[in-house]
């Protein structure tokens, strides 16, 4: 996303989530500040006030549900034909493109945590041996523009039932390499076109698309498939994410 | 501009249902959010050359913008679905927008042009009919091309039937523009033809003389 959020959030990675949330919250209402016409004609900040923000961010949450409902686990998003694959691909994070982090191929090691067997390490060289699947499909972003990309890897769900993760648990969460982390449903970390995935248009993701790894699902927004993956954890507690704790929606479904 | 006055109905009578007001000016507060807030979420990839001034928008960012666009959607659908239901089953629709015929429209357009506009309290001129019936057409395809675009998977069909996700997007764009072209006309001409205001709030023909002056 092209609107960068207050850069202190970025320093809060250590500290405990209760206070994050309290910060974000801070700066969410700060945000607001600036409201338009329709607190002009009020005559009131009747749009900033705590109750109302509350209001907005429950409404929010049953959003979550309600997506939640409406998701068919067995719907396919639309695939496209290669000639249909925008190009060039946009780049898009909370940073620029010369500051997308760079990952030594052989130092790399995903981690895996939470409610999952086989909590071992993975080396690039055994993760891209995993059996291998190409999509072509839309990616739509949350400020509304979309492109068609061809993206490669291994089905998700093929990686949780090999690494023994518990698929009755509520959420996977993913820790990445630019300080970026987002967490999604079980429903849709299940769903046949998720992907793990490690090339862009047949090649190795480069650094700018991901490198080594990302999260592809044409199911949800674009901030809803995390690049740079370092880690990938299994939990029933609510993980949130980066944009999602500071007011976008958290199910994000398509 | 000469107007003809003579209003079908009598003074006290019920012009406006009490159901069909309730959901008029709960559907302007829906109306309001969500264009207000849609301006917001259009300025962050606008269709074209062009952004909403930022200060006549609503959200702050486009969080908050996300926000209450998606939480004033279930006020702006449930309240459309109430009066949608009431007025196809109850026969207001029936009663107030038909019949209606091209020939009649061109008719009154007509008379306009030569600078006759009539209104007549509790009944609609053909112009009027075609105008809220296009703004509740408009109004139906706002919330089928937002689903679309909201669920471009879930509502593939329905996205299809829009032209694709970037189709949907277009749509919901331009029946924005129709419905609030619309707003204005009405707001226009509820300043023109004052006395229609208060049956819309109290429902009832008022009981002083007909103004004459337009």
């Amino acid at each position: 996303m092209k609107e960068r959020p207050p850069r202190v959030i970025e320093t809060l990675a250590g500290m405990p989530a209760g206070e994050i949330k309290l910060i974000e919250r801070r700066l969410f209402l700060k945000k607001s500040l600036s409201l338009g016409s329709l607190a002009l004609l009020s005559g009131c900040d009747v749009t900033n006030a705590d109750h109302v923000q509350k209001l907005l961010w429950s409404i929010s949450r049953w959003n979550d549900k309600v997506q939640g409902w409406l998701f068919d686990p067995n719907k396919l998003a639309p695939t496209f034909p290669e000639s249909a694959i925008t190009r060039p691909f946009p780049f898009n994070a909370y940073y620029s493109e010369n500051e997308a982090p760079e990952v030594m191929a052989e130092d790399y090691a995903l981690e895996l945590a939470g409610r999952i067997r086989e909590r071992r390490s993975w080396t690039l060289p055994e993760l891209y041996a995993l059996p291998e699947v190409s999509q072509v499909t839309r990616h739509v972003c949350v400020e509304g523009w979309s492109a068609i990309g061809k993206w490669s890897g291994v089905p998700f769900r093929h990686f949780l039932e090999q690494v023994g993760a518990d698929l009755t648990a509520k959420y996977v969460g993913f820790k990445c390499l630019d300080d970026y982390y987002t967490s999604i449903d079980m429903a849709t970390a299940l769903h046949p076109q998720t992907q793990l995935t490690f090339k862009f248009a047949d090649q190795i993701l480069p650094t700018k698309y991901g490198f080594p790894m990302k999260l592809r699902i044409p199911t949800k927004l674009g901030f809803k498939n995390p690049k740079h993956i370092m880690a990938i954890y299994v939990t029933n507690m609510y993980p949130g994410g980066y944009w999602e704790d500071q007011g976008y929606n958290w199910f994000a479904g398509l | 501009m000469a107007s003809e006055t003579s209003d079908v109905v009598r003074a006290g009578a019920v012009i406006h249902p009490l159901l069909v007001r309730v959901c008029h000016w709960v559907n302007l507060v829906a109306i309001v959010i969500m264009v207000l807030s849609g301006w917001r979420i259009f300025n962050a990839s606008p269709l074209f050359d062009f952004v909403f001034p930022r200060d006549i928008t609503l959200g702050g960012w486009l969080a908050g913008a996300l926000q209450w666009h998606f939480a004033a959607m279930w006020l702006l659908m449930a309240n459309g679905l109430v009066y949608v239901l009431y007025g196809l089953f109850s026969g207001h629709y029936g009663r107030s927008f038909f019949p209606l015929s091209p020939r009649a429209i061109l008719r009154e357009l007509v008379n306009i042009l030569h600078g006759r506009l009539s209104h007549h309290l509790g009944t609609y001129n053909p112009l009027q009919k075609m105008a809220y019936l296009s703004a509740i057409t408009l109004g139906i395809t706002l919330v089928l091309s937002g689903l679309a675009i909201w669920k471009p998977v879930q509502f593939q069909e329905l996205a299809t039937l829009m032209g694709g996700y970037e189709g949907a997007r277009w749509v919901h764009f331009l029946a924005m523009v129709g419905l609030v072209g619309f707003a204005l006309v009405h707001v226009i001409m509820v300043l023109l033809v004052p006395r229609t205001f208060l049956p819309m709030i109290m429902g009832r023909a008022p009981r002083v003389a007909k103004d004459k002056e337009h």
